[in-house]
């Protein structure tokens, strides 16, 4: 199992935007998170890579590396870096924070910038780099972080359909070779067509199983539902948690 | 020539101030481009006013002594450090909103433990060093923190860079955000504690930063603009102290100003973001 989690809830000054999350991702699975604005999504990732402490339940990571592509990067690109350098910091695993760059090491970076189709981007500085091509950078430098488990969180916003297609294809790269992929997206017709899983979110889990199954006008509808309502005045939860979560704990 | 070389051929006391001078240089511009890095350039003017309670402090205990002086002044330093980002990661309130709040406590506890004992002119050779004054002592406590300095910045540069330039990676794939971040504050504070001794509190953070900031002009590259900024803060040094030696200046406000020289030029004549780059462009290219 790459991903356990029981009975989650992750929240913001106590209100949950994550409540009471069961989720089981298998080894290998390519799974869309799909959901309205305000659902939890990005929380989720952000509970998943330990940014944020749970206010109730647990995650298990069962892979070993984990690699994390957040919405909004805070990566600062007036920073004097290059795109060889910038990508050679997926090579962290390897060099640690001591270790040089060997010659292999820079042909991986090459490689990996070739796949994302930036070959002799190496010298140019992050700065001059235009917003697809961020994020193309972004994307091989998680090739290189070799991970066994990839979060990425609205990797196709904003980019061009080409650029989309490319990313598209280095995802299903990493789907072939074994990797567990789990992306936020909101493009519903993308999902069908090139995601085999799906975990519906609304705060609580609407579905989550084959994408056919999941994403019926049924369960968006239901998903769309789900109130964003955020009341002061809110009431502690007192939900017990599941039964099955509770022997899953035993 | 003579007048470039014979002061400094001639006179011990300037043989010294150029020694001090360069081992600041050398040690203070690295951890002023980090500074200015990371948009932190007032964290050091910050820093250096929170040192002055704990040199207070040394300096009431045993009177205008380097090393009691020394010792308070990176201890305050490094509360304040601690104390600020401790704040800033574990409330909601920002690094520089936290860091204010703890400089300007610190600021007035030191201004009124200097009031309470001391003539002025002990103040003024804590508010503005003694660069013609340097004794053995200090020299070797300046040339050991730039060691340190240098060092240190080699030995973390990666993570450094890394924490500079996309911090929540660097948590992604480490746990090194915390333990860089605050040795970089540390060394800061021993920066601002080696500036001191020689330019005093208030003139210390200049030859930290406006070399920095000279080199941003100058150089696209980290190793670029650390290199820039080691000569600049160099020739500065060399500079002031001889318009110091000729002119009869105070040597630490000669010092600055003529690193403030260079930023100035820099900043309408640097090849790179400067205003001559703004108004007077070179003919654009076909790709």
């Amino acid at each position: 199992m790459a991903l356990r989690v029981r009975d989650l809830t992750l929240g913001y000054d106590r209100h949950p935007a994550v409540h009471h999350l069961d989720l089981d991702l298998a080894n290998g699975s390519l799974t869309a998170i799909v959901g309205p604005n305000g659902a939890g999504k990005s929380t989720f990732l952000k509970g998943v890579m330990g940014e944020l402490p749970p206010l109730e339940g647990r995650i298990e990571r069962g892979a070993a590396r984990v690699a994390y592509l957040p919405q909004l990067s805070e990566v600062d690109r007036s920073f004097p870096l290059s795109v060889q350098a910038f990508v050679a910091m997926g090579l962290w695993h390897r060099t640690g924070a001591f270790g040089g760059l060997s010659r292999a090491d820079l042909a991986r970076v090459g490689e990996a910038l070739a796949a994302v189709g930036l070959t002799g981007f190496e010298r140019r500085p992050i700065s001059a780099l235009s917003g697809g091509q961020v994020q193309r950078v972004m994307f091989a430098r998680l090739l290189l972080q070799d991970a066994d488990l990839i979060l990425l969180d609205e990797p196709f916003t904003a980019l061009d359909a080409k650029t989309a297609a490319d990313l598209l294809a280095v995802v299903q790269r990493w789907h072939g070779e074994g990797r567990t992929v789990l992306a936020v997206l909101h493009d519903i017709e993308a999902v069908r067509r090139h995601f085999p899983e799906t975990l519906l979110l609304a705060r609580e889990k609407v579905a989550h199983g084959p994408t056919d199954t999941v994403l019926t006008a049924e369960n968006l509808f239901r998903a769309r539902q789900m109130s964003e309502a955020f009341d002061d005045d809110a009431n502690v939860c007192v939900r017990p948690a599941e039964q099955p979560a509770k022997q899953g704990a035993a | 020539m003579s007048w470039l070389i014979d002061p400094f051929a001639d006179f011990a006391f300037m043989q010294r101030a150029l020694l001090g001078c360069l081992a600041i240089a050398l040690g203070a511009t690295p951890v002023g481009v980090f500074l200015l890095l990371r948009r932190m350039s007032l964290t050091g003017d910050a820093m250096a006013h929170a040192i002055l309670p704990g040199a207070a402090v040394g300096y009431l205990v045993a009177g205008l002594n380097l090393g009691a002086m020394t010792i308070g002044g990176v201890a305050a330093g490094l509360v304040v450090a601690v104390l600020t980002g401790a704040v800033a990661r574990f409330t909601s309130l920002r690094e520089d909103a936290s860091l204010a709040a703890f400089y300007l406590i610190s600021l007035a506890l030191g201004v009124l433990l200097v009031s309470l004992k001391g003539s002025n002119v002990d103040l003024m050779h804590v508010l503005f060093g003694t660069v013609l004054a340097l004794d053995d002592a200090a020299l070797t406590l300046l040339c050991a923190i730039t060691t340190v300095t240098l060092v240190s910045l080699a030995l973390v540069y990666r993570p450094l860079v890394l924490e500079c330039a996309d911090p929540r990676f660097l948590r992604s794939v480490s746990r090194w955000s915390g333990p860089v971040h605050f040795l970089f504050l540390g060394l800061v504070v021993l920066n601002l504690v080696a500036g001191f001794q020689a330019l005093g509190t208030l003139m210390a953070v200049g030859i930290m930063i406006l070399p920095a900031a000279a080199a941003r002009f100058w150089a696209t590259s980290i190793g670029g603009m650390l290199a820039v900024a080691a000569t600049v803060a160099a020739v500065s040094s060399v500079a002031g102290l001889l318009a110091s030696y000729h002119a009869g200046l105070p040597s630490g406000p000669a010092i600055i100003l003529s690193a403030g020289t260079f930023y100035l030029l820099s900043l309408v004549f640097g090849p790179s973001g400067s205003l001559a780059a703004r108004f007077w462009p070179r003919a654009h290219l076909e790709t």
